[in-house]
């Protein structure tokens, strides 16, 4: 086999996995979404309708129609988009620091607190957001230790609302924040922030003029990390959000497994990673914009 | 034996003064620099030079307010630096690995301290324009540091360290990164610069032939303290020990014995010659322990037979380098000397390996050191 053949071949193992895994699931989600729902099984109508003698293409727009008719789905989105955003913002602000203490603690203990920010998913992600049930429900950890301590006279309304929601995919996430801004913040060389202080600047603005521009490709990966999951997040909506929290992850969720409704989940499924894209996209122009 | 004050412009105030400088990087350590004290004047090309772990550099980032040492005094123009962090130093520092800001153009590199100053803007980029127009970097002021070729990047590196019109500029290294040829034109260069502008350079480098061509004085270091502080003159033909003799340039050295002095003249029996010397000291007591150090081209080949310090030998290897050949020539006893010749002429024969020859060096070319 010629080198140029075996390259081909290596590099065809992933394009495999992505056609596979990646494109053929979106294009059956394409499909279902411009089918009709019926009941049968499976629940949706077929996309060449053969029964007349002659093959027909059969489209239907309904799915997509309803999505931006329906005030549910558009509230749905912005929520997400809203969660996930001010959640992003909310793992930077506690992610740098973190990510920047870790670079500066001594060579021995570095590993260890990396250790720690990745311990959390040695346990399942479910049973945590369980255990912020636990932590935040009227009579539970947090609320009977401030009653005890007497901070408080009343239980705090700490679950099934916005709080709880932001409170879990912080929690949730902010491994996927720390981990990529360690990387770039690691390859920062300290002479740079001397060349700064030599140059005349406070250690504060050396950090603003030179340490964090040089760390957004660090925060552009963190925060896509962060955001395009939690755009789509259904478990911490369902278990830790109330009525006012609806997201669209869960609106899909709803659609597919309560309503049976195949293709309007398909079609919400469609539009999300479509919206997703967008910020993606953006965030490369930027990027490029910098290294250029 | 220490070698005298080297001269300096009259009545010229130090500008950076150093007094008995401790720094130890933890308690009980050995010093990485062990009460070193210095004067330098202002518009000096200043060297500080030795071999790798020998201090100098932690003297300069001590200098830059990097570190903080546990003795002594710094006074930059007669102000104390204890306690003044680096951005409040009146001096700018030009980096080994030149530490250029990646996300920032050539230009926005050399304005960065002045940006940082507050000037305004039409100022900033007049001065920009100005530094890099002197280190001729002038076109390519929008690329990038890793756009720029090493030279350039050292260029760049400059200009940024002397944009603020610092009056101290110190210098880790410049040329270590370079290449060779490279290397040898940017010293001229550095040096006109240093001239121009007028600014004292205090200069840190482990090549002895960077340091001595490009530096008005030049202070030894090994161990963390100073071993000799002079010219370059004074450095290489008045050595103060066998370290400094060893350290810069190439030495022929011959362990011996007083065994007599005599009208300015020293008589030293050396086993290794397998001869007495006759070198140019002050008397010693008879019987002390010396050593006879003589550059490789103060030794003369095929003397007339009447010269003093003749001795006979053998090529061993020869070395063409263009304009000089080194010769190494080995003396009945075993002993190994160096010998370098000019050619002179374009088609001098030279010695061959393995031919027998004689050789010489005059009492005053020849240095006595403890």
């Amino acid at each position: 086999m010629s080198a140029a053949l075996r390259r081909r071949a290596v590099l065809a193992l992933p394009y495999a996995w992505l056609v596979l895994f990646f494109l053929v699931p979106f294009l059956i989600s394409l499909k279902i979404s411009v089918a009709e729902s019926v009941i049968g099984i499976p629940p949706y109508s077929a996309l060449i309708d053969a029964s007349g003698g002659s093959w027909r293409l059969d489209l239907s727009g309904e799915s997509y129609h309803r999505l931006v008719t329906d005030d549910l789905y558009v509230v749905a989105y912005l929520n997400a988009i809203k969660f996930a955003g001010i959640s992003t913002v909310f793992c930077l602000l506690l992610g740098y620091p973190l990510a920047y203490g870790i670079v500066r603690a001594p060579r021995r203990f570095r590993s260890l607190l990396l250790l720690l920010v990745i311990l959390p998913f040695w346990t399942s992600f479910l049973i945590r957001v369980y255990a912020w049930i636990g932590l935040l429900k009227e009579n539970g950890l947090i609320n009977n230790a401030l009653l005890t301590l007497g901070v408080i006279h009343q239980p705090l309304l700490l679950l099934n609302n916005a709080f709880a929601v932001y409170v879990g995919i912080v929690y949730s996430y902010l491994p996927f924040m720390v981990l990529p801004l360690y990387a770039q913040l690691e390859k920062l060389d300290p002479a740079l922030l001397e060349a700064a202080a030599d140059l005349g600047c406070r250690p504060w603005q050396a950090f603003l003029r030179v340490t964090l521009p040089l760390s957004m490709p660090g925060i552009a990966a963190g925060a896509l990390l962060v955001f395009i999951p939690a755009v789509g997040e259904f478990v911490i909506p369902s278990l830790l959000g109330g009525p006012d929290t609806l997201m669209i992850g869960k609106v899909l969720w709803d659609e597919f497994f309560a309503n049976h409704d195949w293709p309007m989940a398909s079609a919400v499924a469609v539009a999300m990673l479509v919206l997703l894209l967008l910020p993606m996209g953006f965030i490369r122009r930027l990027l490029q914009g910098e290294t250029a | 034996m220490i070698s005298p004050e080297p001269e300096r412009p009259a009545n010229a105030a130090s500008y950076l003064r150093i007094e008995g400088v401790v720094k130890r990087f933890a308690p009980g350590a050995a010093a990485a620099v062990d009460g070193v004290s210095l004067d330098i004047v202002a518009g000096e090309f200043f060297a500080l030079l030795g071999p790798s772990g020998c201090g100098k550099t932690t003297l300069l980032r001590l200098l830059a307010g990097f570190e903080t040492p546990d003795a002594g005094r710094i006074l930059i123009d007669g102000v104390d630096m204890a306690g003044v962090p680096p951005y409040r130093r009146p001096v700018n520092m030009m980096f080994q690995s030149y530490a250029l800001f990646p996300h920032m153009t050539a230009a926005e590199n050399v304005g960065f301290g002045l940006r940082q100053d507050g000037l305004p803007k039409a100022e900033i980029a007049a001065r920009v324009a100005a530094m890099l127009d002197l280190v001729k970097l002038g076109p390519l002021a929008r690329r990038k540091p890793h756009q720029l070729s090493g030279g350039e990047r050292q260029r760049v590196a400059l200009a940024r360290a002397l944009a603020q019109e610092p009056k101290l500029v110190l210098l880790d290294e410049p040329l270590a990164a370079l290449d060779r040829k490279l290397r040898e034109e940017t010293r001229f260069e550095l040096v006109r610069i240093q001239q121009r502008v007028g600014v004292t350079f205090l200069m840190v480098t482990h090549d002895q032939e960077e340091a001595m061509s490009m530096a008005s004085r030049i202070a030894v270091m090994s161990g963390g303290r100073i071993v000799q502080l002079g010219t370059p003159q004074q450095i290489y033909e008045e050595p103060a020990s066998r370290f400094v003799a060893d350290f810069i340039g190439a030495v022929n050295l011959f362990a011996g014995r007083v065994a007599g002095a005599a009208a300015g003249f020293l008589h030293v029996d050396s086993a290794e010659a397998g001869a007495t010397l006759v070198v140019e000291h002050a008397p010693l007591p008879t019987g002390s322990e010396v050593a006879i150090a003589v550059r490789p081209e103060k030794i003369t080949l095929a003397p007339d037979s009447m010269a003093p310090n003749r001795l006979a030998g053998r090529v061993r290897g020869a070395a063409y380098r263009g304009e000089a050949s080194t010769y190494e020539i080995e003396l009945a006893g075993g002993k190994l000397l160096r010998v370098t010749l000019p050619n002179t002429g374009r088609r001098t024969a030279g010695y061959a390996t393995g031919q027998a020859v004689a050789l010489a060096f005059a009492p005053a070319a020849a240095v006595v050191l403890p």
